[in-house]
């Protein structure tokens, strides 16, 4: 009973949320609303029982990707005008998209009705392993039956942040004006810094 | 709780619900009492470091300066700037108050005393503190104004790069204890140095961990010296610049949670939580009821980020960046070899 009413909490969430995120003028209010269509499928996640997918879809997904999607939308200058200027240049192709989803749909809905594709046999390989928690069973299928495949993952990704750095970097004069060197800052002392003088009455200092 | 309220003659869903719901207000209810009480501790300690008094006006010894400081807030007109975005600015401080209370569910206040005892409890408390970013991002963004835009921006960088290390240092805290569990993580550190004392702090190799996750915690919450998002000498208030009332006052509840959170945390994850310190059962502390020693630990690290806060001056952002990003997310990622190669040798070696 209260499953089936949080089930259908989550799921409506989810979908008016998604709906919400490509209707929003703001692209700031987009960004918002995915987070709360992210917040809300990791809900459907721990009505599932997949209570680890669940915190690792907030932590990843909420915590970190969303976050800096905030970070960029936030400083961009938002000129509403020119937005929708630009939507008679665009019509053709959000058209063609908006097509080629339908298709996918029909025909995923299509396959769908024509029989299930045979994932995993509840006797299979894929089998859950009895007694044990969520994470102890991904980790005992990632690190034995997938393992190839989770480092070639690990190794795409360690390119791509490769990449990404190699890209963004540059390289900098020390001598550069903005440039911090800490340990030089780290050793400058007191003494250093400062004298202590004891001026006579209406003298003053020479600096 | 749940037997308790069968034994009323319930049903057990209504019985399920009745303990939920007293639960969590058996949690909230004295997090708000302590909140206001640790403000005021705050600026007891924060003074007396500084030769001053602190609040003593208003009830014996100043104790009711909060209550005195919420009455205030409630009574003032609550300001919303022409130019903000008036639905965001409203929201910000009530997700950052809600955010703040959510992690509790998972701290555990005795053996029993949990509100949801999951699986994924860390991961969980994890996962809530990472939203905490953003009613400060959204408070930031929607007062349309350029300190608390400022304040967004950094709060946005700061949160995810320490964010990282404390990762990573869960999970050397995790691989010791075997489990996500926050009871199973107190659990696994009874007797763990030489079987007297309770705590993963007594270990050579997770000793450095809880430096690292002291100083992180600090930068996660915004306290000083890493309260780079209002740092009132560059941003006047940060992101609470255009907030005034009760909106200002969730931020500041949200914010001191946050920060018996994070005590709460140290304590549960490298002191033994509800243990008590040591691991005998012939002295009077081991009968000592858990809470009251969980208690005591959250306060113990309460007067420590009270301390910091009196002595350290403030990191300048450039440093606070290096800190966490050439300095803790190398060393946490080392350890967790470290500790993984370790117990891999010990524990797990076939």
């Amino acid at each position: 009973m209260i499953q089936t009413f949080a089930f259908y909490l989550f799921a409506i969430l989810v979908i008016a949320s998604g709906t919400l995120t490509i209707l929003a003028r703001n692209p700031v209010h987009s960004v918002l609303w995915l987070i709360v269509s992210f917040f809300n499928a990791a809900g459907l996640m721990v009505l599932v029982g997949a209570e680890f997918i669940a915190m690792l879809l907030v932590i990843v997904y909420v915590g970190a990707v969303a976050v800096l999607f905030l970070f960029v939308v936030m400083m961009l200058n938002i000129d509403f005008a020119e937005l929708r200027a630009g939507f008679m240049k665009n019509f053709p192709l959000g058209i063609a998209i908006a097509l080629v989803l339908l298709a996918e749909l029909i025909l995923g809905i299509g396959a769908y009705r024509a029989g299930a594709l045979k994932l995993g046999t509840p006797d299979g390989t894929a089998a859950p392993m009895v007694g044990q928690s969520n994470i102890e069973n991904i980790g005992a299928l990632l690190y034995s039956e997938y393992l190839f495949l989770f480092e070639t993952a690990g190794l795409i990704l360690l390119v791509a942040m490769l990449g990404a750095i190699v890209l963004t970097h540059r390289e900098r004069a020390t001598a550069h004006r903005g440039h911090q060197n800490i340990s030089k800052q780290v050793r400058r002392r007191p003494e250093d810094a400062t004298v202590n003088t004891s001026p006579e009455v209406g003298k003053g200092v020479s600096l | 709780m749940t037997e308790f309220f069968q034994s009323l003659g319930l049903s057990y869903e209504a019985a399920w619900a009745f303990a939920t719901i007293s639960g969590i207000l058996l949690i909230a209810l004295p997090l708000m009492l302590a909140v206001a009480m640790i403000i005021y501790v705050d600026r007891k300690i924060w003074a007396s470091m500084a030769l001053r008094r602190g609040p003593n006006v208003v009830g014996p010894f100043g104790l009711l300066q909060s209550f005195a400081d919420g009455l205030k807030v409630f009574l003032q007109e609550t300001i919303i700037p022409s130019a903000a975005n008036k639905g965001l600015f409203l929201i910000a401080p009530i997700v950052t108050f809600t955010v703040a209370l959510l992690a509790w569910a998972v701290i555990p206040f005795g053996p029993e005393a949990v509100l949801a005892n999951i699986n994924v409890g860390l991961l969980y408390v994890l996962a809530i503190s990472s939203l905490g970013v953003y009613g400060v991002v959204v408070a930031g963004w929607a007062s349309n104004s350029k300190y608390p835009f400022f304040s967004a921006m950094r709060a946005a960088a700061q949160m995810i790069s320490y964010e990282v290390s404390i990762g990573f240092i869960l999970i050397c805290v995790v691989l010791w204890a075997g489990t996500f569990n926050m009871n199973g993580i107190i659990e696994a550190q009874r007797g763990h140095g030489l079987g007297i004392v309770n705590g993963f702090v007594f270990n050579i190799l997770l000793f450095p961990m809880w430096v690292m996750f002291l100083i992180s915690s600090l930068a996660e919450t915004a306290r000083a010296p890493f309260d780079l998002t209002e740092a009132e000498s560059e941003l006047v208030a940060g992101y609470q610049t255009e907030y005034s009332s009760m909106s200002f006052a969730l931020f500041w509840l949200g914010e001191y949670a946050n920060v018996l959170l994070m005590c709460a945390l140290n304590a549960i994850l490298f002191f033994g939580g509800w243990l008590p310190p040591l691991n005998v059962d012939w002295l009077p502390g081991y009968y000592v009821p858990g809470w009251i020693w969980l208690f005591g630990k959250i306060f113990f690290f309460f007067f420590i980020f009270s301390w910091v806060k009196a002595t350290v001056p403030r990191y300048r952002y450039d440093q606070l960046m290096r800190l966490g990003w050439k300095i803790f997310l190398p060393l946490s990622l080392f350890f967790v070899v470290l500790v993984s190669g370790y117990l891999m040798l010990t524990r797990y070696a076939a």
